[in-house]
């Protein structure tokens, strides 16, 4: 059964052919207005099917929109162009016959277990006693008898999750959502978490045609899923498509494993040249302004260990193995390297970090020598910094209000990305002592020399 | 499973045994006297729905006789606390219903929000007037409509805050529940029941404590008023008070206050406590509390097996049948795969109500405008002279109150042998409402001069103190052990602890408690500044005074006007200089964790 379930899947053409995609999303794309009218990207047209006997995992960095994917193919969030369509059939509102189990859980903590499995049921307007049944079942299926009557918050972070799978199950969807679902949990319990959920799919326990699961940790949807999909930012797209083949259960330590996981880690960390590509039609005012480079949200401070490290490793390391090492998801490390790359202190090649002479010169500085290489690096390639000098340089008194820089910002970004980027830029911008920041009155000064 | 097991279960799994009662063994008999108790209860409820229904549908009393005997005040005090609770029925019913509709129509928001900000911001005697004659209009023939003219006065106190709480909380509810209700298709009901109304719940608790006691407040002020040429007067233990203060029976006066503060100890002790460790179950959090709240009554209520059978074959039968129609119906009306649509005739619908909405404010605003046409530019400068005398006072009565209640608050706050001492009895000197006191206050300020004016401050004082200090105390406990340990490792000069520690530390508090205070202030000038004391009326120049005298006696059009100035300089103090340190308090001076 297991090598004929991969097999079944090894080419989206091929099973398209054999069996009709559940769920599909045609040109499906997100955008917000600006407030001056020009369009902000979220999500590029995306086409992307989910087909039955399928688990699909989403992978990409944080911030890269693969949860607002997700809300889109549930009908939780509208489309702002393109479609869903649930057997062919254009959806409006929320998606028929789909679950979703959620990062935060999002029980109901004034319920009991059971009232929070029996509530969607209850929404079907099924009788007390049929739901009882249904509810004490699939209770009992993801192994939580004994803990009918407890409410949430006496339970672990597992049993909570527990809760919520046995929700999501509870109505019997055709497609099961999840969003990051393990997590927010420790690593042994989302290790339990996800071998029970493979075994609850293998051995067709559960009536679910289909899962589509987000996560940003590689190995998770290696060892879960049939289809790997890999977002890329700035907007969103899909990046790379990837079909596992492996029987289950899969082993880590197999060399078919490592190796695709490798080369999804080299996929995930290659330099995304659409971040770059994408220029902004600003049509309103006919200057083309360059659309700013998204600065990773990070604190300086973290960069300095990173390159430390790398330093000590000789000045080249497998990022992947340095995540290990450091016992982080290869997501919580990407900002910071982001950040090295952009400031020109590090350089990336096939899923390795190799470091410039600058970042050496940064890593065996004082304080600061850090902030003058900072500074030389952060006025050469982030075009948003050297814009906040000039115009702070411009200026008789030295002076702007942060409002200015984040009307500049709205132009390209959300209101709430421009607000994080100016943060960020703020933090950067006091580190390399370019200018001086007042939050109680929001003016930025330029640092004389 | 059966259903019934599950419902024990629900019960605490290890019940503690109530302090002073008799070791285990005798649970079950408790549980029976408990059940005896409410029928007892539920008999002398039947006997009072009576004698409510001989008064209330016999012909119309305005002016109801009085007594000054103490015995007849547990009669009173039942009529004063059934019109008190049915106006606190009312006001919840209306609030949620404010609140629903505000935060679920973006367009409704709009003007709904910040007509709260007004509403309560108009003191209760301003709609007097239009409330009282509405209802004896409605009902010439019979008490029932002075009753619902008393208790809809009492309702105006009530209601605006806690329809803001009900606002506010449907606003902050967690984006994944919604989303998960969404998912799972809840009805508009079962969203309500299961979600909405469970996220709310401890907003609603604290808001309806702090109604109840305006309530009592305003008590006397909404059972006995003139108005005009007629002169209305209801049994009850406000009307009792008044009447005693105003003859000067000082043996009156003592009887019932001690009711007051009698019937206000029992509420505590008997509603108040048992809802707030119930309402504990809603707190929403993800790990279990240290200690959770627990009283006795609750327990013992718990326990009972009258509520235990009421609950599993009543309400909850009833609830289950209720959310299973409202699915099934909801089901019919939305097709499996389009969204809801917004019928035409629906908006329609919508359209028409917004246009008589205006059509009728526009009407409003015309007779208004004529009403207060009518007033001179002389009657304009003596109101706002009132209300300069007001403002004076009320800043006067807020400065006094933080005076005191900051050191006193970060006393009990820094010290918790102290707190477990002191928070009790402050609480239960601030549940008694300070009217009740004021003719005690008044007996001994009348004789001195400018006793008036100290009294009027006493009162606003006396009503709003508590707040602040109920707030500094919250704050001083907020400030992290850490940072008081820093500023001992530091030796700061004890001015330097309260410049760089406590100050900061405490001021998001401090300012949510002025702003309370601030506008209790205002509301409580009405009753502050203008009394009915040994004979005739004691009454100093003010706002509230002028609120006060025209209402009794008929000016409507200066009536008008007083409400007007108010109402804009509370909503403007609230918007420049409230909302400002708020919006500093929570920026600067935020302790984040």
């Amino acid at each position: 059964m297991f090598a004929s379930m991969s097999t079944a899947t090894a080419v989206t053409g091929s099973a398209a052919a054999a069996s009709a995609p559940i769920i599909e999303a045609r040109r499906l794309e997100k955008f917000y207005r600006g407030p001056d009218g020009s369009r902000i990207q979220v999500i590029a047209p995306t086409d992307l099917a989910i087909y039955p006997g399928q688990i699909i995992a989403v992978l990409g960095p944080s911030g890269a929109g693969k949860s607002t994917l997700l809300r889109m193919l549930t009908g939780l969030s509208p489309a702002s162009g393109g479609g869903v369509y649930w057997h062919g059939q254009p959806v409006q509102g929320e998606t028929p016959s789909v679950a979703i189990v959620f990062q935060s859980f999002a029980l109901f903590p004034w319920l009991t277990v059971l009232e929070n499995v029996e509530a969607p049921l209850e929404a079907r307007g099924m009788a007390p006693i049929e739901r009882h049944k249904r509810a004490l079942r699939i209770i009992d299926a993801v192994g939580l008898d004994g803990f009918e009557s407890a409410y949430p918050k006496e339970l672990s972070g597992g049993m909570k999750q527990r809760v919520g799978v046995a929700r999501a199950l509870v109505v019997e969807p055709e497609v099961l959502f999840m969003d990051e679902p393990f997590s927010a949990l420790d690593v042994l319990t989302a290790e339990t978490l996800r071998g029970e959920l493979l075994e609850l799919w293998l051995e067709r326990k559960i009536p679910t045609r289909a899962i589509f699961i987000v996560t940003h940790n590689i190995e998770e949807a290696v060892v879960l899923a049939d289809r790997v999909i890999v977002l890329g930012r700035n907007p969103a797209h899909i990046h790379a498509d990837f079909t596992v083949g492996l029987a289950h259960p899969r082993d880590r330590k197999a060399p078919a494993f490592v190796a695709l996981v490798d080369e999804i880690y080299r996929v995930l960390t290659r330099p995304d040249d659409h971040s770059r590509v994408a220029a902004p039609r600003d049509s309103a005012t006919g200057t083309a302004t360059p659309k700013p480079v998204m600065l990773p949200h990070t604190r300086p401070g973290g960069m300095a260990g990173l390159l430390e490290i790398l330093a000590d490793h000789g000045g080249r390391v497998d990022l992947h193995n340095l995540a290990d090492e450091l016992g982080l998801e290869v997501d919580a490390l990407l900002p910071t390297v982001d950040t090295a790359r952009l400031l020109d202190l590090l350089k990336l090649e096939e899923g390795d970090a190799i470091i410039t002479q600058e970042g050496l010169d940064f890593a065996k500085g004082d304080i600061q020598e850090r902030k003058a290489i900072f500074r030389k690096g952060a006025l050469a390639n982030v075009p948003l910094l050297r814009q906040m000098e000039q115009a702070l340089r411009s200026k008789a008194d030295r002076t702007l209000p942060d409002e200015f820089f984040r009307d500049l910002l709205e132009e390209h970004f959300s209101e709430e990305e421009s607000r994080r980027q100016l943060e960020t830029a703020i933090q950067w911008g006091r580190y390399a002592e370019i200018f001086d920041y007042d939050a109680a009155t929001g003016k930025l000064t330029l640092t004389e020399a | 499973m059966p259903t019934q097991a599950l419902a024990e279960r629900r019960q605490p799994a290890t019940p503690i045994p109530p302090s002073g009662v008799r070791p285990a063994g005798s649970r079950w008999s408790w549980g029976f006297l408990i059940d005896i108790a409410i029928f007892l209860f539920v008999f002398a409820a039947i006997y009072g729905i009576y004698a409510l229904g001989l008064s209330w549908l016999g012909p119309p009393q305005p002016q109801a006789k009085i007594s000054q005997d103490p015995r007849s005040l547990p009669l009173y005090v039942f009529y004063s606390l059934v019109r008190i609770g049915i106006a606190y029925g009312i006001s919840l019913v209306f609030a949620l219903g404010y609140g629903y509709f505000a935060a679920s129509s973006h367009s409704a928001e709009m003007i709904l929000v910040p007509l709260l900000d007004i509403l309560q911001s108009i003191p209760v005697l301003s709609f007097l007037p239009g409330v009282m004659l509405a209802m004896v209009a409605l009902f010439p023939r019979s008490q029932l409509g002075v009753e619902l003219g008393s208790i809809l006065l009492i309702f105006t106190g009530q209601v605006w805050n806690i329809a803001f709480s009900f606002y506010s909380s449907l606003k902050t509810i967690p984006r994944d529940l919604h989303e998960a209700a969404r998912i799972y298709r809840f009805s508009r009901w079962q969203r309500f029941i299961e979600l909405d109304l469970p996220f709310s719940t401890i907003g609603l608790v604290w808001n309806s404590m702090m109604s109840v006691a305006g309530g009592w407040f305003f008590l006397m002020a909404c059972e006995m008023f003139v108005l005009g040429d007629r002169d209305f007067r209801l049994p009850g233990l406000g009307s009792f008070l008044q009447t005693a203060a105003s003859n000067g029976n000082t043996r009156a006066i003592f009887w019932g206050v001690a009711a007051m503060i009698a019937v206000i100890v029992l509420l505590d002790q008997l509603v108040w406590r048992p809802v707030i460790a119930w309402a504990d179950k809603f707190k929403f959090e993800q790990v279990e509390a240290a200690g959770p709240a627990q009283t006795t009554l609750l327990n013992l209520l718990g326990r009972a097996s009258v509520v235990l059978r009421i609950y599993r074959y009543v309400l909850r039968p009833a609830l289950n049948w209720l959310t299973v129609m409202f699915a099934v119906s909801a089901r019919r009306a939305v097709d499996q795969l389009a969204a809801p649509r917004r019928s035409g005739t629906r908006r329609w619908l919508g359209y028409a109500l917004g246009l008589a909405v205006l059509a009728g404010l526009g009407l409003g605003m015309y007779h208004a405008g004529r009403e207060l046409a009518n007033l001179h530019r002389e009657d304009y400068f003596d109101l706002m002279r009132s209300a300069a005398l007001t403002f004076l006072r009320v800043n006067v009565a807020l400065v006094i109150g933080a005076l005191w209640a900051v050191p006193v608050g970060v006393a009990i706050g820094f010290n918790a042998r102290l707190a477990r001492i002191a928070q009790p009895l402050a609480q239960m000197a601030a549940s008694i409402p300070a009217t009740a006191l004021f003719p005690i206050i008044l007996l001994f300020l009348i004789r001195l001069r400018g006793g008036i004016e100290i009294a009027a401050m006493a009162l606003m004082l006396l009503g709003t103190q508590w707040y602040i200090l109920f707030n500094v105390i919250a704050g001083a406990m907020a400030i992290p052990t850490d940072l008081k340990e820093a500023a001992h490792i530091f030796r700061f000069s004890s001015w330097d602890r309260w410049r760089y520690l406590i100050l900061p530390g405490i001021f998001p508090y401090l300012i949510t408690g002025m702003v309370t205070a601030s506008g209790g202030a205002w509301n409580a000038s009405i009753v502050a500044e203008y009394f009915h004391f040994q004979g005739h009326i004691v009454a100093t120049a003010g706002l509230g005074s002028a609120i006060s005298g025209a209402s009794a006696s008929g000016r409507f059009d200066v009536l008008l006007a007083a409400t007007l100035i108010m109402a804009t300089i509370v909503v403007l103090i609230n918007r420049f200089v409230w909302r400002r340190l708020y919006r500093l308090a929570s920026s600067r001076f935020k302790l984040e964790s």
